[in-house]
């Protein structure tokens, strides 16, 4: 009996990671932008896509893929109700998309004819930043009433994305909020980082924020076609 | 975090390379992780045991290396490790820092076993 040490040096995400790049590469050629929404529970994804969808579905096709822990449709059927193509992944209790689910998804989206995908992902602010899904960018929402102290405890998902949307401003009033201690812990982890204020409730910010996503799929559009 | 997925990925990667290696046996495996990459050992080890029955890995045993999340001060260029929670630098007190190390999480080798 002989014993050996094998050299492995791989990367323990290298699987979901090449399965993400392969499906990004897939939409590319589709030329649909991806989204991938991320947040806590009740921070407002939901929200925050139908009211994109509001001000953004007549000029652009939209589709979206919700994803759940539980076997639901209670998002999906929102979006759905107001015309679009959705597709609901049940996580069956992970806590988190990862790129098989999306791989899975798209086969019963009729992504060619879209121009944008919005994901929504399960609501949690730990695992999902550490699964790669295959969009073009990442967005993570934080609210008011979940606290100033997030971007200190959970460092991982603010990293890496390139959109903060910080909603719920109007409860600023309300709730012991210090935004500069916030965004403070913000500018650590992800310099200079694209951020919006908004409210769904008062629409406040939201123009900014769509804005923002209408120019990203322009841009998009345009360098396919360059 | 999720526990349960990452060690179902050690082991599709543990068990890959033990055949390439034709082993009979992984008796070890070595885990680099880096302490920004929230991921609890114990539950790992925890998950280990119970998914690795009756697999080439079976009984094997996991180790793991730690690597601090180091920060790079760009007021003051001083280096310094993270406490665990998100801090300032403590030379200087600025917030203009970047993460130099802590991100890993990488299987670095397996220790097999051949007839």
């Amino acid at each position: 009996m002989t014993t050996q040490k094998v050299q492995v040096v791989e990367k323990i995400f290298e699987a979901n990671d090449q399965l993400a790049y392969q499906i990004q590469d897939q939409l590319t050629k589709a030329g649909v932008f991806a989204i991938n929404m991320m947040a806590s529970p009740g921070a407002g994804k939901t929200s925050v896509i139908l009211k994109t969808i509001e001000q953004l579905s007549s000029k652009i096709r939209m589709g979206i893929i919700e994803g759940d822990t539980a076997p639901v449709t209670i998002d999906s059927d929102k979006v759905t109700a107001l015309g679009l193509p959705a597709v609901q992944i049940n996580t069956g209790g992970q806590c988190h998309l990862d790129a098989v689910m999306i791989d899975r998804a798209l086969k019963h989206l009729d992504y060619e004819n879209l121009d944008l995908i919005i994901v929504e992902n399960v609501g949690n602010l730990i695992c999902p930043a550490g699964f790669k899904i295959g969009t073009h960018a990442n967005v993570v929402i934080s609210s008011i009433p979940e606290g100033d102290d997030k971007p200190y405890k959970y460092t991982n998902i603010y990293r890496g994305i390139d959109v903060l949307l910080i909603n719920k401003i109007d409860l600023l009033p309300y709730i012991d909020f210090r935004m500069d201690y916030f965004q403070q812990g913000v500018e650590i982890l992800n310099p200079g980082l694209t951020t919006f204020s908004i409210s769904c409730k008062t629409d406040e910010g939201i123009e900014q924020w769509v804005d923002w996503v209408a120019d990203q799929v322009v841009k998009f559009k345009n360098q396919l076609n360059a | 975090m999720h526990e349960l997925a990452v060690t179902e990925s050690v082991l599709k990667i543990a068990e890959k390379h033990a055949l390439l290696a034709n082993a009979k046996k992984v008796t070890d495996i070595f885990l680099v992780i880096g302490n920004l990459s929230s991921i609890v050992d114990e539950s790992v080890s925890f998950y280990w045991d119970m998914i690795s029955k009756g697999t080439i890995c079976e009984n094997s045993k996991l180790h793991f290396k730690r690597i601090s999340a180091s920060m790079l001060c760009l007021a003051c260029n001083q280096t310094y490790d993270l406490p665990g929670e998100l801090i300032p630098c403590p030379n200087c007190g600025s917030f203009q820092v970047k993460v130099q190390t802590g991100d890993d999480f990488y299987l670095e080798s397996i220790e097999i076993e051949r007839t």
